[in-house]
Protein backbone atom coordinates (compact mmCIF):
# COMPACT_ATOMS: atom_id res chain seq x y z
CA UNK A 1 0.00 0.00 0.00
CA UNK A 2 1.26 3.58 -0.63
CA UNK A 3 0.56 6.44 1.28
CA UNK A 4 1.36 9.69 0.28
CA UNK A 5 1.22 13.14 3.09
CA UNK A 6 1.28 16.46 2.14
CA UNK A 7 4.11 18.01 4.14
CA UNK A 8 6.28 20.42 5.09
CA UNK A 9 9.28 18.86 4.54
CA UNK A 10 11.20 15.49 3.50
CA UNK A 11 11.64 13.62 7.34
CA UNK A 12 9.16 11.77 9.13
CA UNK A 13 9.83 14.29 11.81
CA UNK A 14 8.90 16.89 9.21
CA UNK A 15 5.10 18.57 10.14
CA UNK A 16 2.73 17.82 7.80
CA UNK A 17 1.25 20.68 5.59
CA UNK A 18 -2.56 21.30 6.27
CA UNK A 19 -3.05 22.27 3.15
CA UNK A 20 -3.40 19.99 -0.26
CA UNK A 21 -3.55 22.20 -3.34
CA UNK A 22 -0.66 24.32 -1.94
CA UNK A 23 1.36 21.58 0.20
CA UNK A 24 4.89 22.26 0.03
CA UNK A 25 6.03 18.68 -0.32
CA UNK A 26 4.01 15.18 -1.22
CA UNK A 27 5.82 12.63 0.78
CA UNK A 28 5.26 9.10 -0.42
CA UNK A 29 5.66 5.86 1.54
CA UNK A 30 5.65 2.27 0.71
CA UNK A 31 4.27 0.27 3.47
CA UNK A 32 5.74 -3.16 1.51
CA UNK A 33 9.08 -1.68 0.32
CA UNK A 34 9.22 0.86 2.97
CA UNK A 35 10.52 3.09 0.53
CA UNK A 36 10.29 6.86 1.02
CA UNK A 37 10.20 9.41 -1.06
CA UNK A 38 9.28 12.88 -1.70
CA UNK A 39 7.64 15.08 -4.69
CA UNK A 40 8.93 18.91 -4.09
CA UNK A 41 5.58 21.10 -4.79
CA UNK A 42 7.05 23.95 -3.62
CA UNK A 43 6.95 25.85 -7.12
CA UNK A 44 2.88 26.13 -6.43
CA UNK A 45 3.47 29.09 -4.45
CA UNK A 46 4.12 31.34 -7.12
CA UNK A 47 0.60 30.14 -9.21
CA UNK A 48 -2.31 32.60 -8.05
CA UNK A 49 -4.83 30.03 -9.43
CA UNK A 50 -5.66 26.74 -10.35
CA UNK A 51 -3.52 25.21 -7.43
CA UNK A 52 -5.75 21.91 -6.58
CA UNK A 53 -6.28 20.71 -10.34
CA UNK A 54 -2.66 21.37 -10.46
CA UNK A 55 -1.31 19.14 -6.96
CA UNK A 56 -4.16 16.81 -7.69
CA UNK A 57 -2.47 16.52 -11.55
CA UNK A 58 0.67 15.24 -9.69
CA UNK A 59 -1.14 13.14 -7.14
CA UNK A 60 -2.35 11.42 -10.21
CA UNK A 61 0.83 10.88 -11.73
CA UNK A 62 2.30 9.65 -7.94
CA UNK A 63 -1.09 7.11 -7.95
CA UNK A 64 -1.02 6.51 -3.81
CA UNK A 65 -3.13 4.36 -2.88
CA UNK A 66 -4.26 6.47 0.09
CA UNK A 67 -3.56 10.24 0.65
CA UNK A 68 -2.99 11.81 4.74
CA UNK A 69 -3.79 15.61 4.69
CA UNK A 70 -4.92 18.53 6.91
CA UNK A 71 -8.11 20.62 5.84
CA UNK A 72 -8.94 18.62 2.73
CA UNK A 73 -9.49 19.45 -0.51
CA UNK A 74 -10.69 22.39 -1.72
CA UNK A 75 -13.30 22.70 -4.22
CA UNK A 76 -12.16 22.36 -7.60
CA UNK A 77 -8.90 19.74 -6.15
CA UNK A 78 -12.41 17.59 -4.42
CA UNK A 79 -13.94 17.91 -7.68
CA UNK A 80 -10.62 16.53 -9.08
CA UNK A 81 -10.09 13.86 -6.90
CA UNK A 82 -13.52 12.27 -7.04
CA UNK A 83 -12.39 10.42 -10.59
CA UNK A 84 -9.36 9.14 -8.11
CA UNK A 85 -9.15 6.03 -6.63
CA UNK A 86 -7.26 7.73 -3.60
CA UNK A 87 -8.41 7.38 0.19
CA UNK A 88 -8.19 10.28 1.25
CA UNK A 89 -7.71 10.97 5.50
CA UNK A 90 -8.06 14.70 6.55
CA UNK A 91 -7.58 15.97 10.11
CA UNK A 92 -3.96 15.58 10.31
CA UNK A 93 -3.06 18.95 9.36
CA UNK A 94 -0.78 19.82 12.57
CA UNK A 95 0.79 16.66 13.50
CA UNK A 96 3.96 14.98 12.49
CA UNK A 97 4.25 12.74 9.67
CA UNK A 98 5.02 10.31 11.79
CA UNK A 99 2.16 10.95 14.03
CA UNK A 100 -0.07 11.17 11.26
CA UNK A 101 0.89 7.32 9.86
CA UNK A 102 0.02 6.65 13.25
CA UNK A 103 -3.22 8.77 13.97
CA UNK A 104 -3.99 6.88 10.76
CA UNK A 105 -3.41 3.15 11.69
CA UNK A 106 -4.94 3.63 14.80
CA UNK A 107 -8.33 4.97 13.04
CA UNK A 108 -8.12 8.46 14.58
CA UNK A 109 -8.28 10.25 11.33
CA UNK A 110 -11.87 11.43 9.49
CA UNK A 111 -12.69 9.95 6.20
CA UNK A 112 -13.31 12.70 3.14
CA UNK B 1 -14.84 78.75 -16.30
CA UNK B 2 -17.32 77.03 -18.62
CA UNK B 3 -15.59 78.89 -21.22
CA UNK B 4 -11.88 78.02 -20.14
CA UNK B 5 -13.37 74.52 -20.23
CA UNK B 6 -15.11 74.65 -23.69
CA UNK B 7 -11.58 75.60 -25.36
CA UNK B 8 -9.64 73.23 -23.08
CA UNK B 9 -12.12 70.10 -24.51
CA UNK B 10 -10.30 68.33 -26.79
CA UNK B 11 -11.71 67.26 -29.62
CA UNK B 12 -10.83 63.52 -29.30
CA UNK B 13 -11.91 60.39 -27.21
CA UNK B 14 -11.22 61.23 -23.97
CA UNK B 15 -11.44 58.19 -21.30
CA UNK B 16 -11.51 58.69 -17.49
CA UNK B 17 -11.54 55.91 -14.96
CA UNK B 18 -12.77 56.28 -11.89
CA UNK B 19 -10.70 53.70 -9.36
CA UNK B 20 -9.56 53.03 -5.77
CA UNK B 21 -7.66 50.88 -3.49
CA UNK B 22 -10.07 50.67 -0.55
CA UNK B 23 -13.21 49.62 -1.40
CA UNK B 24 -16.19 51.83 -0.35
CA UNK B 25 -14.24 55.45 -0.55
CA UNK B 26 -16.82 56.75 -3.19
CA UNK B 27 -16.24 56.00 -6.64
CA UNK B 28 -19.65 55.28 -7.46
CA UNK B 29 -21.15 58.69 -6.01
CA UNK B 30 -18.21 60.35 -7.98
CA UNK B 31 -19.17 58.72 -10.97
CA UNK B 32 -22.65 58.84 -11.51
CA UNK B 33 -23.05 62.67 -9.78
CA UNK B 34 -19.69 63.42 -12.04
CA UNK B 35 -21.51 62.11 -15.34
CA UNK B 36 -24.98 63.09 -14.84
CA UNK B 37 -23.54 66.55 -14.09
CA UNK B 38 -21.70 66.63 -17.39
CA UNK B 39 -24.69 65.27 -19.15
CA UNK B 40 -27.03 69.01 -18.05
CA UNK B 41 -24.19 70.00 -21.05
CA UNK B 42 -22.74 67.40 -22.74
CA UNK B 43 -23.13 63.86 -24.19
CA UNK B 44 -21.38 61.26 -21.42
CA UNK B 45 -21.24 57.79 -21.15
CA UNK B 46 -21.26 56.48 -17.67
CA UNK B 47 -19.56 52.70 -18.05
CA UNK B 48 -19.90 50.73 -14.51
CA UNK B 49 -17.45 47.92 -14.95
CA UNK B 50 -17.61 46.62 -11.53
CA UNK B 51 -18.69 44.09 -12.96
CA UNK B 52 -19.17 41.36 -10.14
CA UNK B 53 -21.36 44.13 -7.75
CA UNK B 54 -22.31 47.07 -10.64
CA UNK B 55 -23.90 49.50 -8.51
CA UNK B 56 -24.02 52.63 -10.03
CA UNK B 57 -27.60 52.09 -11.28
CA UNK B 58 -28.83 52.50 -8.46
CA UNK B 59 -28.31 56.48 -9.22
CA UNK B 60 -28.88 56.58 -13.05
CA UNK B 61 -32.19 55.91 -14.00
CA UNK B 62 -33.09 55.67 -17.56
CA UNK B 63 -34.59 53.91 -20.75
CA UNK B 64 -33.38 50.63 -21.20
CA UNK B 65 -32.03 50.77 -24.75
CA UNK B 66 -30.48 47.37 -25.42
CA UNK B 67 -29.52 44.21 -23.43
CA UNK B 68 -27.08 41.05 -24.32
CA UNK B 69 -25.84 38.14 -23.02
CA UNK B 70 -21.95 38.31 -22.71
CA UNK B 71 -19.79 34.95 -23.64
CA UNK B 72 -16.56 33.88 -23.03
CA UNK B 73 -14.91 30.96 -25.10
CA UNK B 74 -13.85 27.78 -23.26
CA UNK B 75 -12.78 24.32 -24.11
CA UNK B 76 -15.04 21.70 -24.05
CA UNK B 77 -13.67 17.91 -24.45
CA UNK B 78 -15.00 15.24 -27.08
CA UNK B 79 -13.73 11.86 -25.35
CA UNK B 80 -13.68 10.57 -28.64
CA UNK B 81 -11.22 12.05 -30.70
CA UNK B 82 -8.67 12.19 -27.37
CA UNK B 83 -5.37 9.95 -27.73
CA UNK B 84 -5.13 11.41 -24.65
CA UNK B 85 -1.29 12.85 -24.60
CA UNK B 86 -1.58 15.12 -21.97
CA UNK B 87 -0.48 18.04 -23.82
CA UNK B 88 -3.27 19.94 -23.01
CA UNK B 89 -2.53 20.30 -19.34
CA UNK B 90 0.83 20.90 -19.97
CA UNK B 91 0.27 23.88 -22.17
CA UNK B 92 -2.05 25.70 -19.75
CA UNK B 93 -0.70 28.38 -17.37
CA UNK B 94 -4.03 28.18 -15.22
CA UNK B 95 -4.39 24.90 -14.67
CA UNK B 96 -7.60 24.75 -15.55
CA UNK B 97 -7.19 21.23 -17.26
CA UNK B 98 -5.91 18.01 -15.80
CA UNK B 99 -5.36 14.80 -17.38
CA UNK B 100 -6.55 12.08 -14.60
CA UNK B 101 -5.46 8.85 -16.12
CA UNK B 102 -7.22 8.76 -19.75
CA UNK B 103 -9.47 11.05 -18.17
CA UNK B 104 -9.47 15.07 -19.11
CA UNK B 105 -11.32 17.57 -16.76
CA UNK B 106 -11.63 21.06 -16.97
CA UNK B 107 -12.19 23.57 -14.82
CA UNK B 108 -14.05 26.54 -17.12
CA UNK B 109 -13.71 29.19 -14.28
CA UNK B 110 -10.05 28.60 -14.53
CA UNK B 111 -10.04 28.73 -17.89
CA UNK B 112 -9.22 32.25 -19.52
CA UNK B 113 -10.05 31.42 -23.01
CA UNK B 114 -6.41 31.67 -24.49
CA UNK B 115 -7.49 28.45 -26.99
CA UNK B 116 -3.67 26.98 -26.45
CA UNK B 117 -4.97 23.28 -25.10
CA UNK B 118 -7.42 23.91 -28.60
CA UNK B 119 -4.79 24.68 -30.82
CA UNK B 120 -2.61 22.49 -29.56
CA UNK B 121 -4.77 19.49 -29.30
CA UNK B 122 -3.37 17.19 -31.84
CA UNK B 123 -6.90 15.31 -32.69
CA UNK B 124 -9.10 18.98 -32.44
CA UNK B 125 -10.60 16.93 -29.12
CA UNK B 126 -11.21 20.41 -27.30
CA UNK B 127 -13.24 22.72 -29.50
CA UNK B 128 -13.90 26.07 -27.91
CA UNK B 129 -17.59 26.72 -27.59
CA UNK B 130 -19.53 30.00 -25.57
CA UNK B 131 -20.18 29.81 -22.14
CA UNK B 132 -22.89 32.72 -20.61
CA UNK B 133 -20.96 34.78 -18.44
CA UNK B 134 -22.92 38.07 -17.68
CA UNK B 135 -25.31 40.54 -19.32
CA UNK B 136 -24.33 43.88 -20.49
CA UNK B 137 -27.31 46.49 -20.46
CA UNK B 138 -27.35 49.88 -21.78
CA UNK B 139 -29.78 52.47 -20.93
CA UNK B 140 -30.24 56.40 -22.00
CA UNK B 141 -31.07 59.32 -19.90
CA UNK B 142 -31.18 62.62 -22.11
CA UNK B 143 -27.54 63.40 -22.82
CA UNK B 144 -26.47 60.58 -20.48
CA UNK B 145 -25.92 56.98 -21.75
CA UNK B 146 -25.35 54.40 -19.09
CA UNK B 147 -23.76 50.72 -19.47
CA UNK B 148 -23.38 48.40 -17.11
CA UNK B 149 -22.06 44.41 -17.17
CA UNK B 150 -22.69 41.94 -14.95
CA UNK B 151 -20.72 38.57 -14.19
CA UNK B 152 -23.45 35.76 -13.31
CA UNK B 153 -22.81 33.99 -10.42
CA UNK B 154 -20.46 31.54 -10.08
CA UNK B 155 -18.31 33.14 -12.94
CA UNK B 156 -14.51 33.95 -11.68
CA UNK B 157 -13.66 36.23 -14.06
CA UNK B 158 -14.29 39.80 -14.67
CA UNK B 159 -11.79 40.86 -16.90
CA UNK B 160 -13.23 38.76 -20.59
CA UNK B 161 -16.80 40.69 -19.42
CA UNK B 162 -14.68 44.14 -18.55
CA UNK B 163 -12.89 43.91 -22.11
CA UNK B 164 -16.03 43.04 -24.11
CA UNK B 165 -18.31 46.03 -22.48
CA UNK B 166 -15.38 48.20 -23.32
CA UNK B 167 -15.22 47.03 -27.08
CA UNK B 168 -19.01 47.84 -26.80
CA UNK B 169 -18.43 51.48 -25.92
CA UNK B 170 -15.52 51.88 -28.59
CA UNK B 171 -17.52 50.33 -31.15
CA UNK B 172 -21.44 52.18 -30.23
CA UNK B 173 -19.91 55.73 -29.19
CA UNK B 174 -18.35 58.86 -30.91
CA UNK B 175 -14.30 59.07 -29.53
CA UNK B 176 -15.57 62.85 -29.15
CA UNK B 177 -17.45 61.82 -26.23
CA UNK B 178 -17.04 61.93 -22.57
CA UNK B 179 -16.24 58.42 -20.82
CA UNK B 180 -16.54 57.52 -17.16
CA UNK B 181 -15.33 54.10 -16.18
CA UNK B 182 -16.66 53.25 -12.91
CA UNK B 183 -13.82 50.55 -11.88
CA UNK B 184 -13.74 47.88 -9.35
CA UNK B 185 -12.03 48.49 -5.84
CA UNK B 186 -8.29 46.79 -5.54
CA UNK B 187 -5.00 46.91 -7.73
CA UNK B 188 -5.65 42.99 -9.61
CA UNK B 189 -6.00 42.50 -13.32
CA UNK B 190 -10.03 43.72 -13.30
CA UNK B 191 -8.87 47.37 -12.18
CA UNK B 192 -5.76 47.09 -14.79
CA UNK B 193 -8.46 46.05 -17.58
CA UNK B 194 -10.53 49.04 -16.78
CA UNK B 195 -7.60 51.56 -16.43
CA UNK B 196 -4.34 50.30 -18.80
CA UNK B 197 -5.78 52.83 -21.92
CA UNK B 198 -8.02 55.48 -20.05
CA UNK B 199 -6.91 58.96 -20.57
CA UNK B 200 -7.35 59.61 -16.83
CA UNK B 201 -7.48 57.76 -13.56
CA UNK B 202 -9.28 59.66 -10.43
CA UNK B 203 -8.17 57.63 -7.70
CA UNK B 204 -10.59 57.71 -4.85
CA UNK B 205 -9.40 57.60 -1.31
CA UNK B 206 -10.47 58.24 2.01
CA UNK B 207 -8.00 60.12 4.57
CA UNK B 208 -7.82 57.06 6.82
CA UNK B 209 -5.09 54.61 7.47
CA UNK B 210 -6.43 52.11 5.20
CA UNK B 211 -7.27 54.50 2.63
CA UNK B 212 -3.70 55.81 2.79
CA UNK B 213 -2.73 52.04 2.52
CA UNK B 214 -4.23 50.99 -0.40
CA UNK B 215 -3.89 54.48 -1.71
CA UNK B 216 -0.01 53.52 -1.95
CA UNK B 217 -0.90 50.63 -3.63
CA UNK B 218 -3.44 52.03 -6.67
CA UNK B 219 -0.51 55.06 -7.05
CA UNK B 220 2.24 52.13 -7.92
CA UNK B 221 -0.32 50.66 -10.29
CA UNK B 222 -1.03 53.51 -11.78
CA UNK B 223 3.17 54.71 -12.40
CA UNK B 224 3.83 51.36 -13.45
CA UNK B 225 0.56 51.81 -16.28
CA UNK B 226 2.20 54.96 -16.86
CA UNK B 227 -1.48 56.37 -16.26
CA UNK B 228 -2.44 60.10 -15.46
CA UNK B 229 -3.97 60.00 -12.24
CA UNK B 230 -4.85 62.40 -9.68
CA UNK B 231 -6.39 62.18 -6.13
CA UNK B 232 -9.83 62.82 -4.78
CA UNK B 233 -9.86 62.77 -0.96
CA UNK B 234 -13.26 62.02 0.21
CA UNK B 235 -15.05 62.15 4.01
CA UNK B 236 -11.93 64.92 4.41
CA UNK B 237 -12.04 65.75 7.79
CA UNK B 238 -12.31 62.07 9.24
CA UNK B 239 -8.96 60.27 10.03
CA UNK B 240 -5.87 62.19 9.93
CA UNK B 241 -3.54 64.33 7.93
CA UNK B 242 -1.35 61.26 5.86
CA UNK B 243 -2.76 60.99 2.89
CA UNK B 244 -2.13 64.75 2.02
CA UNK B 245 1.12 64.33 3.19
CA UNK B 246 1.76 61.32 1.40
CA UNK B 247 0.71 63.29 -1.74
CA UNK B 248 2.62 66.56 -1.04
CA UNK B 249 5.98 64.24 -1.24
CA UNK B 250 5.21 62.02 -3.92
CA UNK B 251 4.14 65.12 -6.25
CA UNK B 252 0.71 64.03 -6.84
CA UNK B 253 -2.51 66.13 -7.67
CA UNK B 254 -5.46 65.90 -5.00
CA UNK B 255 -8.17 67.82 -7.08
CA UNK B 256 -10.47 67.87 -4.48
CA UNK B 257 -11.15 67.39 -0.71
CA UNK B 258 -15.11 66.47 -0.25
CA UNK B 259 -15.98 66.88 3.09
CA UNK B 260 -17.20 64.79 5.67
CA UNK B 261 -20.73 65.41 5.58
CA UNK B 262 -23.99 63.47 7.31
CA UNK B 263 -26.34 64.98 4.65
CA UNK B 264 -24.47 63.41 1.13
CA UNK B 265 -24.73 60.04 3.10
CA UNK B 266 -28.33 60.72 3.58
CA UNK B 267 -28.71 61.33 -0.10
CA UNK B 268 -27.20 58.41 -1.57
CA UNK B 269 -28.39 56.14 1.07
CA UNK B 270 -31.40 57.12 -0.28
CA UNK B 271 -30.27 56.32 -3.60
CA UNK B 272 -30.16 60.60 -4.81
CA UNK B 273 -27.51 62.10 -6.86
CA UNK B 274 -26.01 64.54 -4.30
CA UNK B 275 -24.91 67.51 -6.32
CA UNK B 276 -28.40 68.88 -6.94
CA UNK B 277 -29.16 69.19 -3.71
CA UNK B 278 -26.08 70.15 -1.95
CA UNK B 279 -23.95 73.12 -3.74
CA UNK B 280 -20.83 72.58 -2.55
CA UNK B 281 -20.21 68.97 -3.94
CA UNK B 282 -21.05 70.51 -7.38
CA UNK B 283 -18.00 73.00 -6.65
CA UNK B 284 -15.99 70.30 -6.25
CA UNK B 285 -17.23 68.18 -9.39
CA UNK B 286 -16.70 71.50 -11.38
CA UNK B 287 -12.92 71.54 -9.90
CA UNK B 288 -12.14 68.17 -10.63
CA UNK B 289 -13.57 68.38 -14.12
CA UNK B 290 -11.54 71.31 -14.35
CA UNK B 291 -8.39 70.31 -13.54
CA UNK B 292 -8.19 67.10 -15.00
CA UNK B 293 -8.81 69.14 -18.67
CA UNK B 294 -5.99 70.76 -17.46
CA UNK B 295 -3.58 68.49 -16.68
CA UNK B 296 -4.80 66.45 -19.96
CA UNK B 297 -3.95 69.49 -22.02
CA UNK B 298 -0.48 70.15 -20.02
CA UNK B 299 0.10 66.52 -21.06
CA UNK B 300 -0.74 66.93 -24.40
CA UNK B 301 1.57 69.67 -25.14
Amino acid sequence: MKIAFTTKGTEWDSMMDPRLGRTEFILLYDEETSEFSHYDNRAIEHIAHGAGPKTVQKLFELNPDILITGNGPGGNAAAALRNAPIKIYIGAGEMTVKEALSAYKNGELMSF
Amino acid sequence: MADVVRKGRPNRKMKIAIASGKGGTGKTTLATNMTAYLAEEDEVVLVDLDVEEPNSGLFIKGELVHKEDKYKMIPEWEQDRCTPCGICQEVCNFHAIIQLSDQIMLFSELCHSCYACSELCPTSALPMIPQKMGEMKHYRNGNLSFVESRLDIGQEQAVPLIAQTKEYIDTHFSEKMIKFFDAPPGTSCPVIEVTKDVDFVILVTEPTPFGLHDLKLAVDTMRELNRNYGVVVNRHGIGNNDVLEYCQNENISVLAKIPNDRSIAELYSRGELVYQKIPAVKEHLIKIRDQILELKNGEAK
